[in-house]
């Protein structure tokens, strides 16, 4: 009995000072597998009689009970060091760059011409797009610039041997939706137009963004409306406007609209689009009733826009492809 | 147009300051470019007479004037002009005064000589931009006259940058009436009356030129001294309209067109001979024009002739021969209407400007000249002297351009407007602006003035009525529609769709000119079927793309230039290709990628690859899955475009149809392009990819698939498509899903053998599959490929 008590008491000291969960494994079959000493011991308590047996059984299982509490206890103490000790082990530098496919972007010219056909687009304006190779009726003389007409002067135009040009606006898209539809009409036409003109301020390829509105009661106060709520919406943010009589052939009246800007660069009055009625002889020439329907047209200068909205200085950036320059727009 | 602001002033009473009359010009559409103050700072400057120039003792460029002030005394200066002389009247600053650039004249003493101020160049009054010398005053100055009184100043000069519809605005006049109606004061008009005949020389004019010339007045005034000195506010008017004065004739004749529109010529009548024709130039005919200029004539070029030949460009410039000079005793002054068309061509053409032409392209109010020409030769008599013989009028009535009502409707203004204004209103500004007005029922008939030949419809008055009116005074609203939503299809796919999945695998978007050089298409091989232009900006733009490859490749080149190794660039847009016979160029929507370098950029845990076919090619396969059926597409390594590398380039079909390649560059073309390394590019014509079907859902398989994998060796020159094709075939309708997980070629194989190894996914709908039924499947897709590429087994 005291033999056995000094064994039990030398497993526990065991126990308590076991480094391993393997050390641990073997204490805990050495107490309790087949052969293990209290396995035994247990055992035993059939050849004892009856008086002895009771104490000793019970006696027995009080240590059984301690020894398998303090082994649970070791094992969980062993298994969270094992896991520190992993856990320290797996310690990476997070601040290493992650591995990703590294992503490219669009053009400026791309990225502030969607901008804006979806601002229109929320308007209800739908987009439409037309060629840019363009017949002199469709460029011109649907939209009211008769043959010799001044107003052809500004537009330097490209043309090709067989009479057709570059387009010099993207109004010929107006003229083309009109033929092709009824009324109403809210269409906005994104698109490369030319002129043949270069220099530091002017490109010979260039985008535009035409908007046409023709409904039954569309007016100049629309028009006005409509601009205003654009330019708001593209610079977000709300800016003294002006609208300023001006002349286009296919418009009447006409203005040109100058928003107040204010930049360490330039101070005062800009030139941001050309607008006006639809005039009536151009509605006439794509079979559309002038005294019942009315509209509106516009033109953006998408390029102006982007380098408003983006700082960017020289026209000419955008079409040398630099990588430095449009990785910026990402 | 460029003019002086104290003579518009003149012509038309406005109390307003200089900054409301031009924000006014510009809110009204006629938008100020510029303005030069012109003498705002001259107090303490006076009109000085040199009485006496002494060279200065210590200073051999300086010189010691007595200048008279008017006082009786006069003022002693010391002066360093070349201009300096006996008689010249000079403006004199005065110690106090402070020359506009804040320069403060102060008594001093130059080299022991003292001076009591100083005399001045235009420059340093900012009057002029001369500084030459001093600034040579009008003899009929007064010595002690202040300066600003003498030369009608402040002033300032204003250029308009003029739309091309107000033609009447440059002449003083038309102006005028705008500035009355805005500002609501009357205009004051130049006196345009008949001098007394007293000559009789007369020279006939025939008009030979039907509608080109309408109307031609002339007539002839003898004894004129073109030498004479022209009035000090007509020097300064015309200075300050940016025209230098030339001689009497020449300044009243740019005078009258300032001030008026008309533009007049002058020749010299002793040179001329015979009747005067206006008619259109001869074949082969020339002319010297205006300093010594010869042009050689094209048929559709007016002339105005005499008996002898060419006298002068109809409208544009006269010639050299008969030019006004200081020696000029009789003039024949020409006052005429020219149709815009008959000048437009003729200027561009010769690249020939001149003020007249300027004015008559654009249209003149073709019943001036009669006006013009009493003004001009009553001018011209004042100031010139000679004597009047009488007009000579030659017209063709009918085809002068006359004035038909136009009915403008109140109820048709609101509505275009979107804004009531009552009818005095209309009625004031209409009248303000020189029309003539008839009341009808709810409308006027309204007749323009005839300069105003820009007024045709009812909506051409509306526009008056609201620049007049102010288009800041008109509201804001957002329009009512009664439309239909128009949306993008969802079928359709979308410029985006493709950018965003090239951007996504780091290309960026580059946009070129639509135009390259024709050397640049011929280097690439796609010369053929271009458009070129008629009048390109150079030889480097001067035909339509037919590719996007060029651009991408200069712009790839340039940008390897600037130190970056690893380029990914696409672009999207039009390429164009000559129609057949009469029709209209092809525009082809295109999508042309081109990379070099590495595949990502460098990382500490990856390794670094340089890009390759595969690379090229997973782009385009990203591209054709945006159509959700990338089954319509087929590879194939035949028939390759000349830019590509004969054995890295495949050419893509679409149901059949060549749609576009993609590849290694060939290296020949990389030498001709001065390039190296390998680089990759794609092109694709986006029609055949716009479409992709909508999406229909199915429902899941809920049954076990089974993987088998196979390792086949062949011979290296099958190619994977055939295996692959062979392998479904067989396959059959149990194959879920085919890999190629590994393509193995070296030392466990012989040369010349490759070893593909696949994965085969089935699966069957209705049932699990049985081991027999994988076997047997498996075992028929084995049979096959052994029939077909020789395959052997491995494992």
């Amino acid at each position: 009995m005291g033999k056995d008590q000094i064994r039990f008491d030398a497993i526990e000291r065991d126990i308590q000072q076991a480094s391993t969960l393997e050390i641990l494994e073997a204490l805990r079959v050495a107490l309790l597998g087949k052969n293990g000493t209290l396995t035994l011991a247990l055992k035993q308590l059939g050849s004892l009689n009856a008086s002895q047996r009771k104490p000793r059984g019970a006696e027995l299982n009080r240590t059984k009970g301690r020894l398998l509490a303090l082994l649970a206890e070791k094992k969980t103490h062993l298994e969270n060091e094992y896991l520190q000790r992993r856990l320290l082990a797996e310690r990476i530098d997070t601040s290493l760059p992650g591995r990703t496919t590294r992503r490219g972007n669009i053009h400026p010219v791309t990225r502030t011409l969607d901008r804006i056909c979806s601002i229109f687009e929320r308007l209800g304006y739908h987009r439409e797009e037309g060629p840019e190779i363009e017949d002199d009726w469709h460029n011109f003389e649907a939209l009211n610039f008769p043959p010799h007409h001044p107003a052809r002067a500004m537009h330097d135009t490209f043309y090709f041997g067989d009479g057709r040009l570059l387009r010099t606006h993207t109004s010929p898209v107006q003229i083309r939706s009109m033929q092709g539809g009824t009324p109403p009409f809210r269409i906005i036409v994104p698109g490369k137009v030319y002129r043949s003109d270069s220099d530091q301020t002017h490109s010979p390829m260039f985008h535009q963004i035409e908007g046409l509105l023709v409904d039954e009661q569309a007016c100049f106060a629309d028009l006005k409306g409509t601009l205003v709520e654009f330019v708001r919406a593209f610079f977000e943010r709300d800016f003294e406007m002006r609208f300023r009589p001006s002349y286009f052939p296919f418009t009447e009246p006409s203005a040109e609209v100058d928003i107040r800007w204010n930049s360490d660069r330039q101070a005062g009055w800009l030139e941001v689009l050309g607008c006006g009625m639809v005039h009536p002889k151009v509605l006439a020439n794509c079979g559309i009733d002038p005294e019942r329907y009315t509209g509106f047209a516009f033109g953006i200068g998408v390029e102006r826009f982007a380098m408003l909205r983006y700082g960017v200085r020289d026209l000419r950036a955008f079409f040398e492809n630099d990588m430095r320059f449009l990785r910026q727009f990402a | 147009m460029k003019f002086s602001e104290n003579w518009l002033r003149s012509l038309v009473d406005v109390k307003v300051s200089r900054e409301q009359l031009l924000d006014g010009l510009t809110m009204a559409g006629l938008e100020v470019e510029s303005v030069e103050a012109l003498g705002s700072h001259l107090q303490n400057v006076l009109v000085g007479e040199i009485l006496t120039c002494e060279p200065h003792p210590n200073a051999k460029r300086l010189q010691i004037c007595q200048v008279n002030t008017g006082a009786d005394e006069a003022t002693t200066i010391v002066c360093g002009a070349p201009n300096v002389r006996v008689g010249l009247k000079a403006p004199l600053a005065l110690p106090g005064a402070v020359l506009p650039g804040g320069v403060r004249i102060e008594r001093a003493e130059l080299r022991g000589v003292a001076s009591a101020g100083m005399l001045c160049s235009a420059r340093e009054l900012q009057i002029d931009a001369d500084a030459s010398g001093l600034f040579e005053l009008p003899e009929e100055t007064r010595p002690g006259q202040s300066l600003s009184e003498a030369l009608g100043l402040p002033d300032a000069s204003i250029e308009l940058k003029l739309t091309p519809n107000r033609a009447d605005c440059f002449g003083m006049l038309g102006l005028a009436y705008d500035v009355a109606a805005l500002f609501d004061a009357g205009v004051r008009t130049p006196p345009c009356v008949e001098v007394p005949i007293q000559g009789d020389r007369h020279r006939q004019v025939k008009l030979e030129a039907g509608q080109a010339c309408p109307r031609y007045l002339g007539r002839v005034i003898e004894g004129v001294d073109p030498q004479a000195p022209i009035p000090t506010w007509m020097q300064q008017r015309l200075w300050r309209a940016g025209l230098r004065p030339v001689n009497a004739v020449v300044d009243v004749a740019n005078y009258v067109m300032l001030e008026l529109g008309q533009p007049l010529h002058a020749f010299d009548d002793d040179r001329l001979q015979g009747e005067i024709h206006v008619r259109l130039a001869k074949t082969a005919e020339s002319m010297r024009l205006l300093g010594d200029l010869d042009v050689s004539l094209d048929p559709d070029m007016l002339l105005i002739t005499d008996d002898h030949g060419p006298i002068a460009m109809a409208g544009v410039m006269g010639g050299a021969d008969s030019a006004v000079q200081a020696s000029t005793r009789s003039v024949f002054l020409e006052s005429a209407h020219f149709a815009p068309a008959s000048i437009m061509g003729v200027v561009r053409r010769l690249g020939l400007h001149s003020d007249a032409a300027h004015r008559f392209e654009r249209g003149v109010d073709p019943e001036l000249p009669s006006r013009a020409l009493q003004r001009a030769s009553g001018l011209l008599i004042a100031i010139a002297g000679g004597k009047a013989s009488a007009i000579t009028v030659a017209e063709h009535p009918q085809d002068i351009p006359s004035r038909l009502p136009i009915r403008l409707r109140s109820e048709r203004i609101a509505r275009i407007l979107g804004v009531l204004i009552a009818d005095p209103d209309i009625e004031r500004i209409l009248t303000a602006l020189d029309m003539r007005l008839a009341r009808e029922q709810g409308a006027w008939l309204v007749v323009p003035p005839s300069r105003r030949f820009d007024i045709e419809c009812e909506e051409d008055l509306i526009e008056e009525i609201a620049r007049i009116h102010g288009y800041d005074r008109i509201p804001v609203s957002l329009p009512v529609t009664s439309g239909r939503v128009v949306t993008e299809p969802e079928t359709r796919v979308s410029d985006s769709m493709f950018r965003n999945a090239l951007c996504a695998n780091d290309y960026l978007q580059a946009i070129h000119y639509a135009f390259v050089s024709s050397a640049s298409l011929e280097t690439w091989g796609l010369q053929d079927a271009s458009v070129p232009l008629a009048n390109p900006l150079s030889a480097e733009f001067a035909v339509m793309r037919t590719s996007l490859l060029p651009g991408l490749a200069a712009s790839v080149q340039a940008n390897r230039n600037r130190q970056q190794s690893r380029v990914r660039l696409f672009e999207l847009g039009r390429t164009f290709q000559r129609g057949a016979d009469a029709a209209a160029p092809t525009e082809i929507e295109s999508l042309a990628g081109m990379v070099v370098g590495t595949v990502q950029p460098e990382h500490w845990h990856q390794p670094l690859r340089s890009v390759d076919f595969y690379d090229i090619k997973g782009a385009v396969e990203t591209l054709l899955a945006l159509t959700g059926e990338p089954g319509r597409f087929r590879f194939e390594q035949d028939n390759l475009p000349p830019w590509l590398h004969p054995g890295r380039g495949a050419h893509l079909l679409a149901d059949g149809r060549p749609i576009g390649a993609l590849g290694a560059l060939h290296p020949q073309l990389l030498s001709k392009l001065g390039m190296d390394g390998e680089i990759y590019a794609f092109e694709l014509r986006l029609d055949a990819l716009r479409e992709r079907s909508l999406p229909k859902a199915r429902p899941l398989n809920r049954f076990p698939s089974v993987r088998r994998d196979l390792a086949l060796v062949v011979n290296e020159d099958v190619v994977w498509a055939d295996v692959e094709q062979i392998a479904r075939q067989a396959a059959g309708g149990l194959l879920v899903n085919l890999q190629l997980f590994d393509l193995y070629r070296g030392q466990e194989l012989p040369n010349g053998q490759k070893s593909f190894a696949i994965s085969l996914i089935l699966q069957d709908s209705s049932r699990t599959l049985t081991d027999e039924k994988v076997d047997a499947c498996i075992q028929k897709v084995m049979d096959a490929l052994l029939l077909g590429v020789q395959a052997e087994f491995r494992g």
